[in-house]
């Protein structure tokens, strides 16, 4: 089993808040690792310290056997790791093509002009918006939108996809269709991080699951031990002895 | 007859669906709670209730009457008040102002004196610094003089967003405790709150949303004991 992605202790903080502390855990190359969490626990902090965004102050991160922690998001991409995020920003002024073209110039291969816009009707395609690549990013429907998001990443031909919830504003039939797309991303042999707070969701197509509180992994492990787990359930539901105290006193 | 009924009620914000057909009752004099996970529509469903954000569809009724459309100062002057999530207090005005805004509707500023006291008693701490400016009071004070300054508009349904979030153990538990107060003295309340056991131990009623729906509902008593609600939450 080949680690994709290692991070060993990884520490961040924003002034006088402790936004992520010693998160450490190895991904497998071609899993797919659901990262999930109440409010504020950290989760997009924790893609922006894998990304480059935000160095750790402590900690190593490890990508393809080689120690990223000081790289630039843009050095990175070129390494092969790709994200998606959350508010989606298209270039909204570009078609929906030319849009996935930016993702392969810059990506994992960098290539030129003629090979991304092959490699963006390719990605259109595997995501189901080829029919609307002439068309300007800014009339994409969010759901459409969010497809934009993917394709952008995966035209970078990346070997990691961080994936920043993927899923949230989207319908039902939508949610099982990215959820399809996601799976079939993971048939490509590319490895997954996604964030994501529709539970049936994560639980379903995760092989594994970490749970952040307040920056600290509290919990890791398959699905089903993990929604059996007393501590994530008093993440997600308040520590049950405060709700005793306060009807010990009645 | 509930006093407000929310009846199958969607919106969102531009094309984004949030609420999907939710449908919620209010007793009068009761303590009613809303729980769910991150994302899934209990502040939408509060903005809409209020009228800070317009329903796509549904209904809202409060006392016999339909509401659903009004704006959110006519629905402040009706009676229904917000404490919002993250407090939004006039951080350079006193404590003592920004009870004097809560109070600065029509019907509430004739009240205004029963009402001070009433808060004042109800936290001592907010008497001792009342020409203290909001902003440097601690998050537990904070909280304490937003739900004060809600007393103040003299509510017929008071909804709170948030009430724990963000604050130590002790503090959330002083604010409950204030919250079984105002149960006591018959205030009609919507609590949405992320810590479930502290809702469900003080309300009446309770509501489990699950992505923009109410997925369950019943006696706070019986959803505390009722495995479902863990399972809403951590999507089985």
């Amino acid at each position: 089993m080949t680690i994709l992605l290692s991070l060993q202790g990884v520490s961040k903080r924003f002034g006088g808040l402790q936004a992520l502390s010693d998160v450490t855990f190895d991904l497998p190359q071609g899993q797919i690792l659901g990262l999930i969490g109440p409010n504020g626990a950290g989760k997009t902090t924790l893609f922006n310290a894998i990304n480059g965004v935000y160095p750790p102050e402590k900690g190593r991160i490890v990508f393809h056997g080689k120690d990223v922690t000081r790289f630039k998001p843009y050095q990175l991409a070129r390494m092969g790791m790709a994200r998606t995020h959350q508010i989606v920003r298209p270039l909204n002024e570009l078609s929906v093509r030319e849009n996935v073209m930016v993702g392969a110039c810059f990506g994992h291969e960098s290539q030129n002009l003629g090979n991304a816009a092959k490699i963006a009707d390719e990605v259109l395609e595997f995501v189901g918006l080829t029919s609307r690549a002439d068309q300007l990013a800014s009339s994409l429907n969010v759901a459409q939108k969010k497809r934009l998001e993917m394709a952008r990443a995966l035209a970078a031909r990346p070997y990691l996809l961080l994936l920043d919830e993927v899923l949230a504003g989207l319908n039902h039939s939508e949610i099982d269709n990215m959820i399809q797309t996601v799976l079939k991303i993971r048939e490509q042999g590319i490895t997954i991080i996604m964030i994501e707070h529709v539970m049936k969701a994560v639980m379903n197509v995760s092989d594994r699951i970490i749970v952040l509180d307040y920056g600290i992994q509290i919990a890791e492990g398959n699905p089903e031990n993990i929604t059996n787990d007393p501590k994530v359930i008093e993440a997600y539901l308040g520590d049950p002895r405060l709700a005793e105290q306060l009807l010990e006193e009645d | 007859m509930a006093l407000l009924e929310v009846k199958d009620i969607t919106s969102g914000y531009g094309e984004v669906q949030i609420l999907w057909g939710s449908s919620l009752a209010l007793e009068k004099g009761k303590l009613t709670c809303l729980v769910g996970g991150n994302g899934v529509g209990k502040t939408t469903l509060l903005r809409t209730i209020m009228g800070l954000l317009p329903p796509w569809g549904g209904a809202i009724n409060f006392d016999g009457k339909e509401v659903s459309r009004l704006p959110a100062y006519t629905k402040a002057e009706m009676g229904l008040v917000l404490v919002p999530e993250g407090r939004q207090l006039f951080t350079d005005m006193t404590i003592y102002e920004n009870l004097e805004m809560g109070a600065s509707n029509q019907h509430a500023r004739p009240k205004f004196a029963r009402n001070l006291e009433r808060v004042y008693e109800m936290f001592p701490r907010l008497k001792e610094r009342h020409t203290q400016k909001a902003g440097t009071l601690s998050g537990g004070e904070q909280q304490m003089l937003a739900v004060a300054r809600g007393i103040m508009a003299d509510p017929t349904i008071l909804f709170i967003d948030e009430l724990s979030l963000g604050l130590a153990p002790v503090l959330v538990l002083q604010l409950f405790e204030s919250l079984k107060q105002l149960r006591e003295l018959g205030m009609t309340i919507l609590l949405v709150e992320q810590h479930v056991h502290l809702a469900l131990a003080i309300s009446d009623y309770g509501y489990v949303i699950v992505e923009g729906k109410i997925q369950l509902e019943g006696p706070a008593r019986k959803l505390i004991k009722d495995k479902h609600v863990r399972e809403a939450y951590l999507g089985l």
